[in-house]
């Protein structure tokens, strides 16, 4: 007889930031289905943005997202200049490649840390968000804010980056380059993580092309693609850097490419730093014509996707936002069914899902419709899981 | 031969009208009748990435733009539909041909009221359960002054 049980996760997921509701569908220990719901977050910022002018509009999409809060700035600033045809200052290119870089740094490690607490390694999580905060003093030096930075407007940036805070910022980010290194090597080459994560959650290349999904998620399911090299934006035309593309899929490989972008964006802020040249950072826009524009940028999710529509007032008609989790939420569809309840609570955090962008977990029980797991549960389930490889490897039991 | 002249070859009978905005940045307008055929010469034949549907009222009815990547040259490829019916608008759904496509129909559904014919789940995506039927606030008519007030009971 089988019992079909569903597993909640959610609404209100104790470790991540915001509100996400997961319905999964269990027999036994094995996920036959999901159902993702979204919602919870919806504020109506498409339709906010038609009451909003042009130079309001960089503000309101900000607040859309509090970790990648510049991505949404920078979609939306390019989908005008694509609209108006607006030539953006070099020295402005420069700043809107060093913002984007240092925010994709401290969303990785972000993720990183969260990572490691689900499967137990908690070390991980406190050395990944300790390491986190002298990217985001950097932000504070160059903005004067730690998150929501205020830096894009239309055909530029709001602030220039002093000189003599060049200095400073390259001796923190010098700084940062050996906990790189330290990562890749406490996790990377950890044999109970590898074994924890290799084969876990897998989305094959083929279902990532069907699912449309973006960012480090398709880099790991052997997608070459990357906006940052794809369609050339702000600097990265002008610095050397390495798209990271991984084979496997699975977490581990997911994992990895975030690991690896992070010695990527420090060597491309370094690079920005050093060539920055002098001079304007702001191109003075005082009108935006009738027309449409299309902007997008490699957020740390993956593609974010701005398209406006203006008939020549000052306010846009039309605001369509696409931010990378929708595509990549939905396509656990695919990468947790099939898997175990104790890895559930990974694979859904494996995409990096930002439900502001997009938006909760239930394990139920099918046959009588009970829940039986909460989200508390399922990270426990997957923490003891460790904590059996580790046994069974002879690596202890210390958390 | 470069995407958009394989494009334009193939499609040449559908294109009502195509306008290289910026380098980048292409939007090919087509007949309704011919959104799936092409659909599925972008998606499946010449192997571009479906970004989002953008749905948008106009003064003279609907239209929806399907945007689609081209990661290897960097193009946006916009399709764009202008929908026949203003009353009772309604369109072809491509979910059948891009699975990844499911949500933004549900949510151009619900929120502008257009009907995805062939869309094998379409229920809400944003909206709470208790909106009234038949109220699409993405429309310019819709009346946000008097909205009703609900409760979020989606999570049970």
């Amino acid at each position: 007889m089988s019992h079909k049980v569903v597993v909640p996760i959610g609404p209100y997921h104790p470790l991540q930031e915001e509100p996400e509701y997961f319905r999964l569908y269990v027999e036994g220990e094995k996920v036959v289905d999901i159902d993702i719901v979204i919602g919870y977050l919806h504020r109506g910022i498409e339709k906010l943005s038609e009451s909003k002018h042009f130079d309001q509009v960089a503000f309101l999409v900000e607040r859309i997202c509090g970790i990648c809060s510049n991505s949404h700035p920078i979609a939306y600033c390019q989908a005008m200049e694509d609209l108006a045809g607006i030539q953006v200052p070099e020295k402005a290119l420069y700043i809107r490649t060093i913002i984007a870089e240092l925010e994709r740094i401290h969303s990785h490690l972000l993720w990183l840390g969260l990572a490691g607490h689900f499967i137990g390694y908690n070390t991980v999580w406190m050395w990944a968000w300790k390491y986190r905060e002298p990217v985001l003093d950097m932000f504070e030096m160059i903005s004067g804010n730690r998150n929501h930075y205020a830096m894009m407007k239309i055909g530029g940036v709001r602030r220039d980056i002093l000189d003599e805070d060049i200095p400073a910022l390259k001796k923190t980010l010098d700084d940062l380059v050996p906990i790189v290194a330290m990562f890749k090597g406490a996790v990377m080459d950890d044999p109970v993580i590898q074994s924890r994560l290799k084969g876990v959650g897998i989305l094959t290349k083929q279902q990532a092309i069907d699912w449309c999904v973006v960012g480090p998620t398709a880099r790991a399911s052997g997608l070459n693609m990357d906006l940052r090299r794809d369609d050339p934006y702000a600097a990265y035309d002008m610095v050397n850097w390495k798209v990271i593309v991984q084979e496997e899929g699975d977490i581990f490989a997911k994992t990895v490419v975030r690991i690896l972008e992070l010695g990527e964006s420090i060597s491309i802020i370094r690079q920005c730093l050093d060539k920055m040249p002098k001079g304007e950072f702001d191109a003075n826009v005082k009108q935006i014509p009738a027309g449409v524009g299309i902007g997008r940028i490699e957020a740390p999710r993956g593609e974010c996707f701005h398209y406006v529509k203006s008939d020549g007032t000052n306010r846009p008609i039309r605001h369509k936002i696409r931010a990378p989790s929708y595509m990549n939420v939905a396509s656990n569809k695919v990468g947790a069914v099939g898997g175990t309840i104790s890895d559930a609570a990974i694979t859904l955090a494996a995409v990096d899902p930002c439900y502001c962008c997009t938006e909760r977990t239930a394990v139920i029980e099918k046959s009588s419709d009970r829940k039986i797991l909460n989200g508390f549960d399922l990270i426990k389930l997957s923490q003891d899981k460790t904590e059996a490889l580790k046994e069974r490897m002879g690596h202890g039991t210390i958390k | 031969m470069s995407i958009r002249e394989k494009i334009k070859e193939k499609l040449s009978r559908a294109i009502i009208d195509y306008n290289e905005h910026s380098p980048r940045r292409i939007y090919i307008l087509i007949k309704q009748k011919d959104l799936k055929t092409a659909v599925t010469l972008l998606f499946k034949e010449l192997g571009l990435r479906f970004i989002t549907s953008s749905g948008q009222e106009n003064p003279d009815g609907f239209e929806i733009i399907y945007h689609f990547s081209a990661d290897a040259s960097g193009e946006v490829i916009s399709l764009r539909v202008n929908l026949e019916d203003r009353k009772n608008p309604k369109v072809d759904s491509i979910t059948p041909i891009i699975i990844g496509a499911e949500w933004i129909e549900r949510e151009i559904w619900e929120l502008l009221g257009i009907n995805f014919i062939g869309h094998p789940n379409l229920k809400r995506l944003l909206l709470a359960e208790e909106w009234p039927q038949g109220e699409f606030p993405l429309r310019h008519d819709h009346d946000h002054e008097h909205e009703h007030s609900h409760e979020d009971k989606k999570n049970d």
